[in-house]
């Protein structure tokens, strides 16, 4: 097979990823409209499981404290739920109390379609290396499908752990509406680097940076179910939310994931720096690139402050987070195409 | 209670320090000028300024990214600030084509330092009196804290329990206490306050790394043609930092021998075709009085003498020949013209100063030269494949009172353009490679001798880079620390007894935030007690509570 046949191939598995992705969003909308009619039941259950102080219910979706407990002797409210999290964390019980067979099913056809766009993803990004013999990181396009297969690889992975139908929908939308748009607006044809990439620092800080991003992206989409599921607690309507995680529990979901995130882009940062030294002959320059991935790094910084920061509620700091992925958008989208800067490998 | 004398004392009013508690009129604290300090002091080391400060420096950075900057791209700044008569100026007061090097930046991330380290030292301070304390004393009632467990162990084991526990916990690298006989106080990961600590710290590392390369760090541009050398009495641009001394700059040459430059010609999709696609300059460097060869590429700089040498840029230097009607060679050698855009459309200019009045020429340089209809002559494609001067030609003062001016551009204040034939038209001059042209009014011809291709070249040194390298992965390491570290405290406490002669011993843990690994943490306790000690039964149960 030559470089053009990769290459073509390579657009083939994109293609069909995106069609396997799309029948997963439908599956998973179509999951969380099963979730909405079993509201009854479900208010049913809160009444009846209001024993379980709030944070205990959510020990018990999240399923992080799932585990053994003591001995029966110490048998309080306490225990109780603990063993509650410990089965229900495993068998996914809490979040499907209620909820029809069907539905379920569909769930679980939805993580496998998932899985199965994120192979093809994975596939694609594979064949484009080998049509080009690098790693395919070096323009827009390349580094727009690295990134969705990143976010695909990370929610699949951790699908694994935990149960995480609820979230799919909002993770494999934005990816097919990404995917959509490298493709059309900004695709560019396989081909070699041009000099100032050629440097095994692209894919050193390429590749975490993909990483940090995919993460931050995941993060601002349990952010902003977070303050979803604030707005719907406290005002007790019934809604599909009311089968996902408590507020509290995917607030720490959040945090969770941009304190993974935050020391990845640091050394996005540092490697990038040590690498404008080597392209660019000085570490730090200025350009517009690099004043927006520190923005980005300063944005978040300011939000794990402002989660500690006495006086400050844990909403608003999720609106801090919020406001540094906003930035991570204009630093890849308005920054690549319409600032003047050294970073000008957006291929268009 | 309170008198007037109690608040004069009183000199740091801090948030609490409301109306006085004795009822009736509540006497103002007054500040003297050290209670203002404090109280400024305070304020500016609050975590809450410390977020605003950072909010406020994500803002104020950002246009640097809208405006072009002086000291990235001065030409483009300049034509920025022209083409905007009115707002250019005001935008320029404020300094927003120099944004990191404004007052108002340096205010902003100054603030931030004086109250990162007003605010890391009081608590270095506190981390380390706690280092050097035991932990706390065991709380009375375990099972209000956030994870207990209860553990029946026969009456003449519970010492050995505790000790086991002990142990157990000092594995896991837990400070460990007994205050009282049949209690027990763990603390563990204090590397979390020292990461955080170590974090802040190396900041401040980083921005003094950044200060030394400033003040003592130089650097020095030149554009050289094939064939030529430079050294640091021939630096086009020389920008040495305040503190550095001539002395210190390396008194090597070096001589670019051959440059070479490849463009993308096969892949002809979107996005790709013209892109380049590797650049080297073959060089010879003479440190002294020892030359050696080497070659130059964007990502390989070449060290020098202490220096580091760059390739930044590229393009090409026509070799250009001006005689005048005599056949007298009144100009000739290699003339750089500056690449303006990825087909090296180039702009340039020939200063011909022996020429009586003085001679000048500029215009474009075209790689691939085409002429279209519409768009008049332009390069299609960044090698030289039919390359072609564009010339208009001006006579009188080249250098206007002597005024420094750009070898790039003619300075024609001063100077009238020559016509065409007919004298009706500005004269357009259109030479292609090996080609010999007349100069209107009997001035003489020029030709276009050959190509040469030109490097453009810096030589940087930073003393402080390594300082700011070294302390941004202290940083790092810090940062991991502080959020991969979970503080906790385990207790435990003999208290109850069990069914027929066993004590119930019982454990707990908690931590400072939200902790959701303290459950399998106790868990992990646990087990690592001897099933003996603790007895079976009490294990049997654990696992049917599963
Ligand atoms: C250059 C400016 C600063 C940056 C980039 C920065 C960054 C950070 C980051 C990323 C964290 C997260 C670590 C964690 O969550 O434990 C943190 C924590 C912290 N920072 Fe800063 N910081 C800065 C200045 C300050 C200042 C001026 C103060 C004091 C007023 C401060 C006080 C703290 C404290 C107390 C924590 C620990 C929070 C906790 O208990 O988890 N920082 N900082």
């Amino acid at each position: 097979m030559n470089a053009l046949d990769l290459a073509l191939y390579s657009n083939y598995a994109l293609y069909s990823a995106m069609a396997v992705l799309a029948l997963a969003m439908l599956a998973y909308a179509g999951y969380l409209a099963g979730l909405m009619p079993a509201r009854s039941e479900r208010r049913e259950h809160e009444k009846e499981s209001a024993l379980l102080s709030t944070r205990e219910r959510e020990e018990a979706l999240v399923g992080a404290s799932a585990g053994p407990t003591g001995s029966v002797e110490s048998s309080g409210e306490r225990v109780v739920a603990s063993d509650d999290a410990g089965s229900s964390a495993t068998s996914g019980r809490a979040l499907d109390e209620g909820v029809s067979v069907g539905t379920r099913k569909l769930g679980g056809i939805a993580g496998s379609l998932a899985w199965l766009g994120t192979i093809l993803l994975a596939v694609s990004v594979a064949l484009r290396g080998l049509s080009v013999s690098r790693a395919p990181l070096g323009n827009m396009f390349e580094f727009a499908v690295v990134a969705c297969l990143f976010v695909m690889l990370a929610f699949s992975l951790w699908s694994t752990r935990r149960d995480l139908r609820w979230l799919g929908l909002f993770v494999v939308t934005p990816v097919l509406l990404v995917l959509g748009v490298a493709l059309v607006s900004w695709y560019t044809e396989a081909a070699e680097l041009m000099p100032s990439l050629q440097s095994y620092w692209l894919v050193i800080h390429v590749t975490v940076a993909v990483i940090a991003i995919a993460i931050f992206f995941i993060g601002a989409v349990t952010g902003i179910l977070y303050l979803a599921q604030d707005k719907v607690e406290q005002s007790g309507r019934t809604s599909f939310l009311n089968h996902f995680p408590g507020s509290k529990a995917l607030e720490r979901l959040t945090y969770g994931l941009h304190v993974v995130a935050f020391p990845l882009w640091t050394f996005t940062l540092i490697a990038g720096a040590i690498w404008a030294r080597q392209a660019w002959a000085s570490y730090w320059n200025w350009d517009p690139k690099e004043v927006w991935s520190f923005v980005i790094w300063v944005v978040y910084a300011a939000y794990l402050h402002a989660r500690v920061t006495s006086g400050w509620s844990k909403q608003r700091a999720t609106y801090i987070a919020l406001a540094g992925f906003v930035c991570i958008l204009i630093n890849y989208g308005v920054v690549n195409l319409f600032f003047v800067s050294q970073h000008s490998y957006s291929g268009l | 209670m309170a008198t007037t004398s109690e608040h004069n004392d009183l000199a740091a009013p801090g948030a609490d320090d409301g109306p006085t508690p004795s009822g009736g009129t509540p006497v103002q604290p007054t500040l003297g000028l050290v209670g203002w300090l404090r109280f400024l002091w305070r304020q500016l080391t609050s975590m809450r300024t410390a977020l605003f400060l950072l909010l406020i420096l994500a803002v104020a950075a950002v246009p640097g990214s809208v405006f072009p900057q002086r000291n990235i791209d001065p030409t483009r700044t300049t034509d920025w600030i022209a083409d905007r008569p009115t707002l250019g100026p005001v935008l320029d007061r404020f300094g927003l084509f120099d944004v990191y090097s404004t007052p108002w930046f340096a205010s902003i991330y100054l603030l931030l330092f004086i109250s990162l380290v007003g605010c890391v030292l009081p608590r270095a301070r506190v981390h380390l009196r706690a280092m050097r304390q035991p932990p706390p004393r065991t709380p009375a009632r375990l099972e209000r804290l956030t994870a207990y467990r209860r553990l029946e162990v026969p009456d003449e084991q519970v010492e050995g329990t505790l000790d086991a526990l002990e142990k157990s916990l000092r594995r896991r690298r837990f400070r460990v206490h007994r205050h009282q006989p049949g209690t027990l106080s763990a603390e563990g990961g204090y590397l979390k306050e020292t990461g955080n600590l170590l974090f802040h710290l190396a900041l401040i590392g980083v921005i003094v790394g950044v200060a030394v390369g400033h003040l003592w760090g130089w650097k020095g541009d030149a554009i050289v043609p094939e064939g030529q050398s430079f050294a640091k009495t021939r630096f086009d641009t020389f920008a040495p930092g305040p503190w550095v001394d001539d002395e210190s700059v390396p008194p090597f040459t070096l001589r670019v021998d051959r440059f070479h430059a490849e463009f993308e010609r096969e892949v002809t999709g979107a996005g790709q075709f013209g892109m380049p696609r590797d650049f080297t300059a073959y060089v010879t460097a003479t440190e002294n009085g020892v030359s050696y060869e080497d070659e130059i590429k964007v990502n390989h700089p070449l060290e020098v003498d202490g220096a580091t040498v760059f390739l930044l840029g590229n393009g090409y230097a026509p070799v250009i020949t001006v005689r005048d009607a005599d056949g007298e060679i009144l100009y000739s050698g290699a003339t750089p013209f500056l690449p303006q855009d990825n087909n090296y459309q180039s702009v340039g200019a020939i200063k011909v100063a022996a020429a009586d009045p003085g001679l000048g020429f500029h215009g474009w340089f075209l790689p691939t030269a085409v002429i279209t209809a519409e768009d008049g002559p332009q390069s299609v494609f960044p090698d030289a494949l039919q390359p072609a001067l564009a010339l208009t030609a001006y006579e009188g003062e080249l250098f206007p009172d002597g005024r420094p001016q750009s070898v790039f551009r003619l300075n024609t204040d001063e100077m009238t353009q020559l016509s065409d034939a007919e004298g009706t038209d500005a004269a357009r001059l259109w030479i292609e490679l090996g080609e010999t042209v007349e100069i209107p009014g009997g001035r003489g011809t020029i030709t276009f001798e050959s190509l040469d291709r030109f490097a453009g070249l810096s030589v940087r040194h930073d003393p402080g880079r390594w300082l700011t390298l070294g302390a941004a992965l202290l940083a790092l390491g810090g940062l991991l620390l502080t959020l991969l570290v979970p503080r906790r405290r385990v207790f435990a406490r003999v208290g109850g007894t069990g069914p027929e002669g066993r004590t119930v011993v019982t454990i707990a843990a908690m931590a400072k935030a939200d902790d959701t690994g303290l459950d399998s943490l106790l868990d992990a306790v646990h087990d690592d007690l001897d099933p003996a000690l603790v007895g079976q039964g009490s294990r049997a149960e654990k696992d049917e509570g599963r």
